[in-house]
């Protein structure tokens, strides 16, 4: 069930998305026996937005620091789309991309990148930007398949989004429909070599376009219910 | 088969026509009444125990939604559907149908995506208004024939310029005999 939140919060968080039960202003009893007041959307959530991350202060550090992070790359183990099945093989004996320095994560907090696995329903987007800003930066998204460049077999569907890059900066993209466990390996074979060129800046980007990002996601996204910025 | 059942029932209640599809598949229309003494009836009488789905169909055209119970029965390695047609624009205006979830929990979950994707409402069934795969949808149900897709699509969702649609027949052709051979 479902309510306006005019009365329950206070301007600039959401404007007309229904807010959830569990999101919504309460009294909460402590083990202690004290009650005190929760505002989950204020209590839970950093509402600071995104800073850019400034370059080391010397060009030999910064290449020695980009060079560390194009082996280091911790892939979120979060499926969007159908594609995520090709990252079984990847992950297991058969194409072992363990040997490459990429290795799979269970949480957003311990990965750095984010591979969009296929078609993205606007459900998904919701909880894929929520996954993203948890990710520590600098951090990574590639893209796979048709359908995250431009919709592929789903251009006309209600409920997915059609391009990635409206709503999340993507670093590489592959293609697709789908993209073999090979594929994938050269994409982030290419992805290594962006970042290790300086520009895997994906997160930077979000940071300095951020309201641009906001603006598109929120165009989809019509049960905002959560802050802008959530990590 | 199920020619033999179709008889059988047809002794009991008042049934539309039967449509064989297979000799282990077939359907029966029936009047909307019906519906819950026939399910009752095969579920307890006949073994059909599963209920394998709920779905609806949008007949435009003829101004009907129609919905089709799928059952099957374990034993009998057998499927039986049943269609109840309704009135399209009675469901628009928010005509009612009854809900089944007494006599399967799990059409509860298949009542709840009618409602959502097609507007047919169950109003007993649990949970029925809560979102269930839309999230904030504010467009006539998605899977409607008059809700046009593509539209929605690229009115909301940024296309991407440059993107080219073929015929797979023709373009497999011109790519295996580019002499036109
Ligand atoms: S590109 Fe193809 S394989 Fe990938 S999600 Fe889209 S339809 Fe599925």
């Amino acid at each position: 069930m479902t309510q306006t939140n005019e009365d329950l919060l206070d301007d600039d968080l959401i404007e007309h998305a229904p807010v959830k039960e569990e999101l919504r202003r309460r009294l909460v009893k402590g083990p202690d026996g004290v009650e005190f007041e929760v505002e989950p959307l204020r209590d839970y959530y950093c509402e600071a937005p995104p800073t850019v991350m400034p370059a080391a202060y010397s060009k030999i550090i910064e290449g020695l620091f980009n060079w560390a992070r194009a082996e280091s790359l911790w892939i979120l183990g979060f499926g969007t789309g159908c594609g995520a099945i090709e990252m079984r093989p990847l992950m297991t004996p058969r194409f072992d991309a363990y040997r490459y320095g990429i290795q799979w994560r269970p949480t957003p907090r311990q990965s750095n990148l984010f591979v969009i696995s296929g078609y993205l329903s606007v459900k998904t987007l919701k909880r894929v930007i929520r996954s993203y800003e948890q990710m520590p930066n600098p951090k990574y998204v590639v893209g796979l398949g048709s359908c995250t460049i431009n919709g592929g077999m789903y251009f006309d569907s209600y409920n997915t989004i059609t391009r990635l890059d409206e709503y999340l900066p993507v670093d590489v993209y592959i293609t697709g429909c789908m993209p073999r466990p090979e594929a994938l390996l050269a994409g982030f074979e290419e992805l290594k070599r962006i970042v290790r060129a300086g520009k895997g800046e994906g997160a930077n980007q979000y940071a300095e376009r951020f309201d641009w990002y906001k603006a598109n996601q929120k165009r989809v996204i019509h049960d905002w219910d959560m802050p802008d910025y959530n990590w | 088969m199920l020619r033999e059942l179709y008889e059988q029932l047809k002794g009991r209640f008042p049934l539309g026509e039967l449509s064989e599809k297979r000799p282990d598949l077939a359907f029966i229309t029936l009047p909307r009444e019906q519906l819950r003494p026939v399910l009752l009836h095969l579920r307890d009488q006949e073994g059909f125990t599963h209920l394998v789905l709920l779905t609806a169909v949008d007949w435009i055209e003829d101004d009907r939604f129609q919905l089709t119970y799928l059952l099957h029965d374990r034993q009998g390695a057998r499927d039986i559907g049943l269609r109840v047609m309704l009135s399209r624009q009675a469901v628009i205006e928010g005509a009612p149908m009854e809900s089944i979830h007494d006599l399967w929990p799990t059409a509860a979950t298949y009542q709840r995506e009618l409602r959502e994707m097609f507007g047919i409402d169950f109003p007993d069934s649990p949970g029925v208004n809560e979102d269930f795969i839309l999230e904030g949808w504010r467009e006539i149900p998605p899977y409607r024939r008059d809700f046009d897709t593509l539209k929605y699509s690229n009115e909301t969702f940024a296309p991407r310029p440059g993107r080219e649609s073929q015929d797979p027949a023709q373009h497999m052709k011109a790519q295996l005999y580019p002499d036109g051979a």
